[in-house]
């Protein structure tokens, strides 16, 4: 029994032949982001502080749909949320509605250590950020061109991603090959240490061409995060297929009340969701790992205290 | 055919030293709310439809802490929420941060029905109230002289409170000051005495006659809280759930409802666990909420009905087709 972890910059239809200039950014990230969780982990800083750290830097990444870079909503601005969860406490902290704060997983765990509350949203969760000094930067900070032109795409084929009235696979969206990244990406980080305390965090800019006010699964306790004693995980995908299915409160359910084992639990969660829709990054306390999706690729890390390490995207 | 039941709730933790004519009056209003679900069971309306029916009903009741008669955030004002989920393919939607929208649940429907998410908040939530045309009001609508002394209270406790029905001396005049108060320390909630403490969400759970289950919970939440606090009434798997199997509405400490996705493991219970109703609601309620307080109702299809609660009281009622009909407060 050692310590795990595992991270991820979203699932989605990431087509096999994507372009040298985008796949090289985001792999780099994905190691970056492996190695300075793995070190903090080796430094013996509790889980909760290393998923922080992990998707602090995700969030940091404009390439991934968190914190800069942030897929933008219908009219033009970046509306962040994030969660955060500790498996030893169950305490969690969610923020939903961000458009200046820098690192919304880090105002998530705020919400959690220094608030009687759980969750803060829009304009109440952007006061409390400046009341607790955490860092803010003007919208202009978060916006890509990559995003810009997500947003005209998305717009031209009048389309807000999802199953909206009946699932449709993603390849059927007129994207240009070319820009090929995963539309419905979020990013996320699970970690337990050598004493198999565990901890999950999820973040995200939502969904393309998203109603202003959407909120999508990556807050939802239960739906994009959850960890107890037993597992942590973090999804990505369609939000909303995601919380209908609570799918990370599930995959810890059918471990403990079936018995089953991460893989095969993290396993048939994925595949009763629609294909096309969901994948997730899991750790037990045993130092187990799992990342399954349904996804054509999921941009994924995972190392284990043994030596096994990974990163990938199909 | 199978056979419909129905529960409502409006809200758990009740001070034991509620006046009479407080219980006599939420009994009543319990009833009523209870009657008019079971008119349109009888009248074979779905599921969905009739747990928005008496969702709407409790909150255009100032009694309960939704819709109007919410409690008060800390810049005094009313943020509402909500969500409902329909059990046939799990369908659902929710809302929070609603200011001006006289039926939170029928926003929820709409996003639900009538929107490509799953959960709006805030201005985006009432931009889409009016596009979609429903009944908008202004924010003094929701607000009640009581609330307003509460807050009061509340703030010169400097705490949360979840609500509060216990009429002061002179609460009229809203000059009571925490020091008036005789606190039952024995009995708290969510850290406070249980006399200056009340929450009331409301919720209804019901099975139709196909035996399809759904969901609705609606609130104002916290007294007192921060503007822009979301708790556990709109999350589905927290304080909202349905499926195939059941349908639940929890009420009571957010938070502890929240870490132990409360409405979502009575499901689960019954799913992995193979569990009954009852059997899976007495597992959740002891086994899942560690230090919280809370409460919840829940139907399965089979037209079994359950309420559970580990707080001290929860105001609900409930009814099945076998002609089983129950409003009560206390144990």
């Amino acid at each position: 029994m050692g310590w795990a972890i595992a991270l991820h910059g979203g699932a989605g239809d990431i087509p096999v032949d994507l372009p040298t200039d985008k796949r090289a950014p985001r792999e780099a990230t994905l190691r970056h982001c492996l190695d300075l969780g793995v070190a903090a982990l080796k430094a013996g800083r509790s889980p909760l502080g290393v998923v922080e750290l992990v998707v602090r830097e995700l969030e940091n990444c404009p390439h991934f749909n968190a914190g800069r870079g942030s897929v933008l909503a219908t009219n033009g601005t970046v509306e962040m949320e994030a969660s955060i969860m500790d498996g030893t406490s169950k305490g969690c902290g969610c923020v939903s509605g961000l458009t200046t704060v820098v690192n919304p997983i880090s105002l998530a765990r705020v919400v959690m250590e220094k608030t009687p509350h759980i969750y803060l949203a829009f304009d109440g969760a952007e006061a409390f950020a400046r009341e607790q000094g955490l860092e803010t930067r003007d919208q202009s900070y978060f916006i890509t061109e990559q995003n810009i032109e997500r947003l005209k795409q998305a717009k031209e084929a009048n389309r807000v991603q999802i199953d909206y009235t009946q699932p449709q696979p993603i390849k059927e969206q007129a994207i240009p090959r070319s820009e090929g990244d995963s539309q419905i990406g979020t990013v996320g980080c699970v970690a337990v240490d050598r004493n198999g305390n565990l901890a999950s965090a999820t973040s995200t800019g939502g969904l393309v061409n998203k109603m202003v006010g959407r909120i999508g699964d990556t807050p939802v306790i239960g739906a994009g995060t959850y960890a107890n004693k037993i597992c942590a995980v973090s999804a990505t995908g369609k939000g909303e297929s995601i919380i209908r299915n609570t799918i990370a409160r599930d995959v810890a359910a059918l471990m403990e009340y079936k018995g089953l084992s991460l893989k095969d639990a993290a396993n048939q969660v994925i595949a009763n969701a629609p294909k096309g829709t969901v994948g997730l990054v899991a750790v037990t306390d045993k130092g187990d790992v799992a990342m399954p999706f349904n996804t054509t690729g999921m941009f994924r890390a995972c190392a284990v205290e043994d030596g096994h390490s990974e990163i990938a995207i199909w | 055919m199978a056979k419909w039941a129905i529960a409502i709730h409006g809200g758990a933790g009740v001070d034991p030293n509620l006046p009479e004519q407080r219980q006599e009056e939420a009994k009543r209003l319990l009833s009523r709310c209870l009657q008019i679900g079971v008119d349109a069971l009888k009248a074979n309306k779905t599921a969905v439809d009739v747990v928005e029916l008496v969702v709407r009903q409790l909150e255009s009741d100032p009694m309960f802490n939704s819709g109007r008669g919410s409690a008060l955030t800390a810049k005094g004002t009313v943020e509402m929420e909500a969500s409902i989920m329909d059990g046939r393919k799990r369908r659902c939607g929710a809302v929070s941060g609603l200011t001006t929208v006289k039926n939170p649940v029928s926003l929820a429907r709409l996003v639900m029905d009538r929107s490509p998410h799953s959960y709006l908040a805030f201005d985006g939530a009432e931009e889409f109230a009016r596009e979609q045309g429903v009944e908008i009001v202004d924010n003094s609508y929701f607000i009640t002289e009581e609330n307003i002394g509460m807050l009061k209270l509340a703030k010169e406790a400097n705490t949360i409170l979840f609500d509060y029905r216990i009429p002061l001396p002179g609460a009229d005049t809203c000059s009571a000051s925490v020091g008036s108060l005789v606190p039952d320390t024995s009995l708290q909630m969510n850290g406070l005495p249980i006399s200056i403490y009340s929450p009331e969400t409301v919720g209804c759970v019901v099975v139709d006659s196909t035996g399809n289950c759904a969901a609705a919970t609606s609130t104002g939440g916290l007294m007192n809280k921060k503007s822009g606090r979301i708790g556990d009434s709109p999350l589905i798997g927290s304080g909202t759930y349905a499926c195939e199997l059941c349908a639940i509405s929890c009420t009571g400490e957010g938070e502890a409802i929240i870490r132990s996705t409360l409405a979502r493991d009575v499901a689960a219970v019954m799913e992995y666990k193979g569990l009954n109703l009852q059997k899976a609601v007495d597992f959740v309620v002891k086994e899942r909420l560690d230090e919280g307080q809370a409460g919840l109702i829940a139907v399965s299809r089979n037209g079994e009905v359950a309420c559970k609660f580990n707080s001290n009281g929860m105001f609900r009622g409930c009814a099945t087709e076998d002609g089983y009909m129950e409003v009560a407060i206390w144990e």
